[in-house]
């Protein structure tokens, strides 16, 4: 009898099993109210009858504040945040807003029609070497809509090789050592591309991505470009493309905080129907804008993009201009731009 | 790969038995289904079904490539850098050589700018011996405004290429290589596309036009989402047979008007963009005729327009060119830039499709088009 194995005196066993209560998974269900009534104990007997009960009666001593195993304190989620890396975006405003960059550990989703720039320079970025206060890592590029140019990736990644030369010369009076260059070439070899042509294809990768990333733990980032496509074409069921997205977005989220790694999802601009007229909003629907930790919204602003953050736990609601350049995303230098700053001092 | 069989993917036969006798054969029925749902459906324990679907999504999943190897792929196996050179030299440098292989470019702009002129320069180009710059290959070319002149199309060709098209028995091949086809309906379209997709593969055809997409649908259906969903299957399809066999396909679409610009808007913009708007943009505020959703479809998107009596080239969406805008005029030889440099736009400027000063007694040549 389970009940039997329970480390509680022997007359509450007694009062147990005469009310009927043998398994522990009889008793882990109950109030304690309901039980210290049918067993006519004290409620603080009761709850720790359930205790026993709920932990398999077996005694091990764990520390109070570790009541629920596998939750960890705010103090130490505090530490964890604060150990986070960032992806730099290379403009220096958004990194500003975006508190240093795309966040590891987070699920980022970015609302644009088309941001390969943006996807491109984040793949490029990643792998920045630790000495340049970089990453050093490897980016998983996950193409659904065939729109990937490996061209545009050449020359940011060509931009950003040239870039990082010169940083390193101006800091250190000379010439970068060739073995710690980057090559053009390496960056493009670093960046892993999956074409994924049907959604049970994307659903089958996200799935298999927690093995690949275990035996390549240097990735650091993974894009998927975009996760709408799929499941806006030929699709009747919408429940079971909600049940889909969902899972595939906590599958995504492990990933992010297993690997320590950044998620980062481009999803569609479509319109919507909202108090009597058509607006701009993320497709996928309302069920699918609370799978990501992070939103960011890429738009046109008098005649520069700008970057608004939609949603996010820990950032402010702000946007901050950024450009696009033959080399990538770059800070925005217009006048608009100056103003606004010198409003801000 | 997401019909491939279950029982072919070497799971332990005991499984496989299970799957097959709930009727689930492939891997797009099993992971449509979340873990839950198959243990229920399966009695099989949590630890079986999680083993079988990492196997199922290990075996479905696409294979693992990297840029660079992408690269090396394009620069080994296609001519001319993966582009098909318009021979507009400005355009060709922003768009790095040409129309690109294996995506979807589109023409957009109002009735009679020179997206049809477009079309047929770029079939010719397509046709041509290697010797000249050319492709080489066989152009399928979709007619649904049934707007297609061979005259006009061999005219374009000897203009620009005597010594190809004076020879008579190559200009009759030149011609011979262009297969024009002009479907009825949306389901004869659907058809002929299923037969492209062969000869596609097969690598003779070297560029497919479709000229245009929203013929198909403006026809018979009213407005907004019909549109949209009876045009879903062949946007991915095309997409698809862009990618595999390589090809460059050329969309045409066509405008419509719109009246407010709220569209363009997101919420947390609020009220900030009616400062900007100004009484010039309701006189002719133009949209592409197929709406979000096709926009987000086609990797390059090219507006032709006029303002104030000068058409434009616009590059409105390019993942590799700056926004640029090309000065042209049509004449009897075709499309000619006036400016190869380009004006860089700046903000939705480049976007924007106008239709203003259409000078119709003035220039000659543009009688002679459409």
């Amino acid at each position: 009898m389970e009940v039997g194995r329970l480390p509680i005196s022997a007359a509450q066993k007694g009062k147990l099993i005469s009310a009927g209560y043998t398994t522990l998974s009889s008793i882990s269900s109950l109030s304690p109210t309901l039980l210290s009534r049918d067993l006519n104990i004290s409620e603080t007997d009761a709850l720790e009858i359930i205790k026993h009960a709920s932990l398999g009666g077996t005694m091990d001593d764990c520390s109070s504040s570790r009541a629920i195993i596998g939750a960890q304190t705010a103090w130490d989620v505090l530490h964890e945040e604060e150990s986070a890396t960032r992806i730099t975006t290379s403009s220096v405003d958004l990194d500003h807003i975006l508190g240093g960059g795309i966040s590891c550990c987070e699920v980022t989703e970015i609302g644009k029609i088309t941001a390969l720039t943006s996807l491109i320079q984040l793949a490029v970025n990643v792998q920045i070497p630790v000495h340049c206060g970089g990453l050093g890592g490897k980016a998983i590029y996950i193409d659904t809509e065939g729109s990937f140019m490996v061209e545009r990736v050449l020359q940011i990644a060509q931009a950003c090789a040239v870039e990082m030369s010169t940083s390193y010369a101006s800091s250190h009076n000379s010439l970068p050592p060739s073995h710690i260059l980057m090559q053009p070439e390496d960056i493009l070899e670093n960046i892993i591309y999956f074409r994924v042509c049907s959604y049970t294809e994307q659903i089958a990768l996200v799935n298999y991505l927690d093995k690949f990333i275990s035996e390549h733990r240097e990735v650091k980032l993974v894009i998927i470009d975009s996760i709408t496509f799929h499941f806006r074409q030929d699709f009747d069921d919408l429940a079971l493309r909600t049940r889909l997205l969902g899972g595939m977005a906590l599958k995504l989220m492990k990933l992010a905080k297993k690997f320590v790694l950044a998620v980062v999802l481009l999803n569609q601009v479509t319109t919507k129907y909202t108090e009597g007229s058509f607006q701009l909003s993320l497709a996928l629907g309302d069920s699918w804008s609370h799978a990501c930790t992070n939103r960011i919204i890429l738009y046109w602003n008098c005649d520069e993009r700008y970057a608004y953050i939609d949603k996010s736990p820990s950032l402010r609601s702000t946007s901050a201009p950024y450009a696009v350049t033959s080399s990538g995303i770059r800070n925005s230098v217009s006048k608009c731009q100056q103003i606004l700053r010198t409003q801000a001092t | 790969m997401a019909n491939k069989l279950i029982r072919d993917m070497g799971l332990p036969a005991s499984i496989t038995a299970v799957f097959t006798a709930r009727n689930i054969t492939n891997a797009k029925d099993a992971l449509s289904l979340t873990e839950f749902e198959l243990m229920e459906l399966l009695g099989v324990g949590l630890k079986d079904v999680s083993l079988a679907v990492d196997h199922i999504s290990k075996m479905v999943s696409p294979p693992r490539q990297t840029a660079l190897s992408l690269m090396q792929q394009h620069i080994r196996n296609e001519r001319l850098g993966g582009h098909l050179p318009t021979r507009l030299k400005g355009l060709d440098e922003a768009l790095c050589g040409g129309i690109p292989f294996g995506v979807l470019t589109e023409l957009v702009g109002p009735a009679g700018i020179g997206k049809t002129q477009f079309c047929f320069m770029l079939s010719i180009l397509a046709s041509l011996p290697e010797s000249f710059g050319g492709l080489d290959g066989q152009v399928v070319y979709i007619d649904l405004e049934f707007k297609f002149s061979s005259k006009r199309l061999i005219e374009i060709g000897a203009k620009n290429f005597p010594e190809v098209f004076c020879m008579k028995e190559m200009a009759q091949k030149m011609a011979g290589r262009i297969l024009v086809f002009r479907p009825q309906s949306l389901s004869e379209f659907t058809e002929s596309l299923q037969q492209i997709k062969m000869s596609l593969l097969t690598r003779q055809v070297k560029l497919l036009i479709i000229d245009s997409m929203a013929a198909l649908v403006s026809g018979d259906s009213e407005q907004g989402n019909p549109k949209q969903n009876s045009l879903g299957w062949h946007i991915s399809f095309l997409k698809s047979i862009a990618e595999f066999s390589r090809v460059p396909i050329v969309v045409t679409n066509q405008v419509r008007s719109h009246n407010s610009d709220q569209t363009s808007l997101y919420s947390f913009q609020g009220g900030k963009g009616k400062d900007m708007e100004d009484d010039s943009r309701y006189d002719s505020h133009l949209v592409a005729a197929l709406g979000i959703n096709w926009a987000h479809s086609v990797t390059v998107r090219l507006i032709l327009d006029s303002k104030s009596g000068q058409k434009f080239i616009k590059v409105a969406k390019s993942p590799m060119s700056p926004p640029l805008g090309f000065p042209f005029h049509v004449t009897s030889s075709g499309i000619s830039l006036l400016d190869e440099n380009g004006v860089e736009l700046m903000g939705p400027e480049i976007s924007r499709i106008h239709n203003q000063g259409h000078r119709i007694f003035s220039n000659l040549v543009d009688e002679s088009m459409l």
